[in-house]
């Protein structure tokens, strides 16, 4: 299957997605706040949601379908890696269970916001054609292309804020998967430090540096908000760089997760 | 959406005035000391405690502002209080401070330190004062105060950062926002790991909900949450809703 005949169909939305939008912003809207709103103030907060979803749904849409081809990769991944026998390390079991979870969760909850327009999930493989034969044997494989994996997602769903502007409840809906990806990212990259023997893989990203390449293109960038801040603060350019996460367009993000689909 | 079906609630002039604050304040404190109860379980506290409260312009407040520079004046506010802690955690280090914690939490300074400089530089003259941060409740030579109040504001700006998303008019700035909060999650799992290594808590149950989802706060509690954390009272009343 190719991923971008998928993003190519997902663009094409019909008019009835409105609707499924709507009502699957009803529903997630309804569990998040019913806690802490009265009765009587449902209907009103109600109403303004779901004018909001009507105006932006198709814009919307496509984001989130393009989320959800990613949660969809990386669900694969942990639920087979976790039940790979003998590949992870007793000791980072726990670990790997909870970012598996997460995903599950991730593919959910936007599958449940798409209705009947959620994208299917395509075949992968994992292997990326035998580039890593061993993903799923050998714990040192598995945990470098969860690095991967994660720090891409980051990047893609930063990719995508500024598109969902328009989208407020969406929007934080993103922020909120985003900022998980991030604690995962931090955890794995964590392992394979260890793992690895290698204290120069942090928690976070230094400078480009990273493997594969095409994941961290860019993260040296050092322009913010239209200023050059090396030197800022007097600090390293290590400890600059490190300070901002950097986007991936979609365009980048899906060269790098074509390589796992089957 | 929620703030505005109550912005008609009668403003108070103070936390003497507002009892509520008051007990999300000794709540923060409990927790801050190290007692270990769940962030989750605060911050759902201060969100139901405080969901009918709107700021008040205290008398003789910091103003963060309005619109979108009100914004980037709430991020540089928190980034200030940040950076003071970090930079107070490594020049008495606790006791027993290992070479990992020490590598950790030097980096961690940097990077409050180089967001502080850079919403100072970026606001130019419309940021607001150079803040006053009161961490006499924190115990700077116990590891679990140390690294309990650090999870505690990691954890506080995420939620802050996801929770002001949708309250920024500019693209520009809310992808900076989001080039930022990405690294405060990364700090928030890494300091959560080192309270309980290997564990689930790097993304705990406490704080990710059922869906998968981190927490996403709006200003107003965030506010209240920190208040105790800064001498100076600040104001979010102008900030959008």
């Amino acid at each position: 299957m190719n991923i971008f005949k998928i993003i190519d169909e997902i663009t094409k939305v019909d008019g009835d997605a409105v609707e499924r939008i709507e009502h699957a912003t009803r529903r997630s809207f309804m569990t998040k706040f019913s806690r802490s709103i009265s009765a009587a103030a449902v209907p009103a907060v109600l109403a303004t949601v779901s004018n909001k979803a009507f105006a932006q749904s198709q814009g919307a849409i496509d984001i989130l379908n393009y989320a959800l081809t990613l949660e969809y990769l990386e669900n694969e991944f942990y639920m087979m890696g976790n039940a790979a026998a003998g590949l992870i390390p007793e000791k980072y079991k726990t670990v790997f269970q909870q970012i598996g979870k997460h995903e599950t969760q991730h593919v959910a909850f936007l599958k449940g916001a798409l209705g009947a327009k959620a994208v299917a999930k395509p075949d992968f493989d994992f292997t990326a054609k035998g580039a890593f034969a061993d993903i799923f044997t050998k714990f040192d494989t598995f945990v470098f292309l969860s690095h991967a994996l994660e720090d891409t997602g980051v990047r893609a769903y930063k990719g995508q804020a500024g598109g969902l502007i328009n989208d407020p409840q969406f929007l934080e809906y993103a922020l909120q998967i985003h900022s998980v990806e991030a604690r995962h990212a931090a955890k794995a990259r964590m392992i394979l430090s260890e793992v690895r023997n290698a204290p120069a893989i942090k928690p976070w990203i230094t400078g480009k540096e990273g493997s594969p390449e095409a994941v961290y293109a860019g993260e040296d960038n050092v322009m913010q908000g239209g200023k050059d801040i090396t030197g800022l603060g007097g600090k390293s350019l290590a400890a600059v760089t490190e300070a901002f996460d950097e986007p991936l367009t979609k365009e980048a993000v899906l060269a790098i997760a074509t390589q796992f689909i089957a | 959406m929620i703030n505005e079906k109550t912005k008609s609630s009668a403003p108070f002039k103070s936390n003497e005035e507002n009892p509520m604050l008051d007990v999300v304040n000794r709540r923060f404190f409990l927790r801050s000391a190290g007692v270990a109860a769940a962030t989750g379980a605060f911050i759902m506290s201060a969100c139901t405690d405080n969901t009918n409260g709107v700021d008040p312009v205290l008398d003789g407040a910091v103003d963060l502002g309005s619109g979108d520079i009100g914004i980037l004046n709430y991020a540089y506010a928190l980034e200030q209080l940040e950076a003071a802690f970090y930079t107070q955690v490594m020049a008495k280090p606790f006791g027993g401070m290992t070479a990992a914690e020490t590598s950790i939490l030097t980096d961690i300074r940097d990077h409050e330190i180089v967001h502080r400089e850079f919403f100072k530089a970026a606001l130019g003259t419309s940021a607001i004062m150079g803040l006053t941060p009161d961490f006499s409740k924190i115990d700077f030579s116990s590891r679990a105060s140390v690294l309990g109040t650090a999870k505690v504001f990691e954890d506080t700006g995420v939620a802050a950062y996801n929770g002001a998303g949708k309250l920024i008019k500019s693209v520009d700035y809310l992808l900076l926002a989001g080039k930022i909060v990405s690294v405060e999650a990364r700090h928030a799992a890494i300091i959560r790991d080192l309270l309980n290594p290997n564990s689930m808590d790097f993304a705990g149950d406490d704080i990710i909900d059922s869906n998968g989802l981190d927490k996403a706060m709006a200003p107003s509690m965030i506010l209240s949450a920190v208040a105790p954390f800064i001498t100076n009272k600040i104001s979010g009343a102008n900030l959008p809703k």
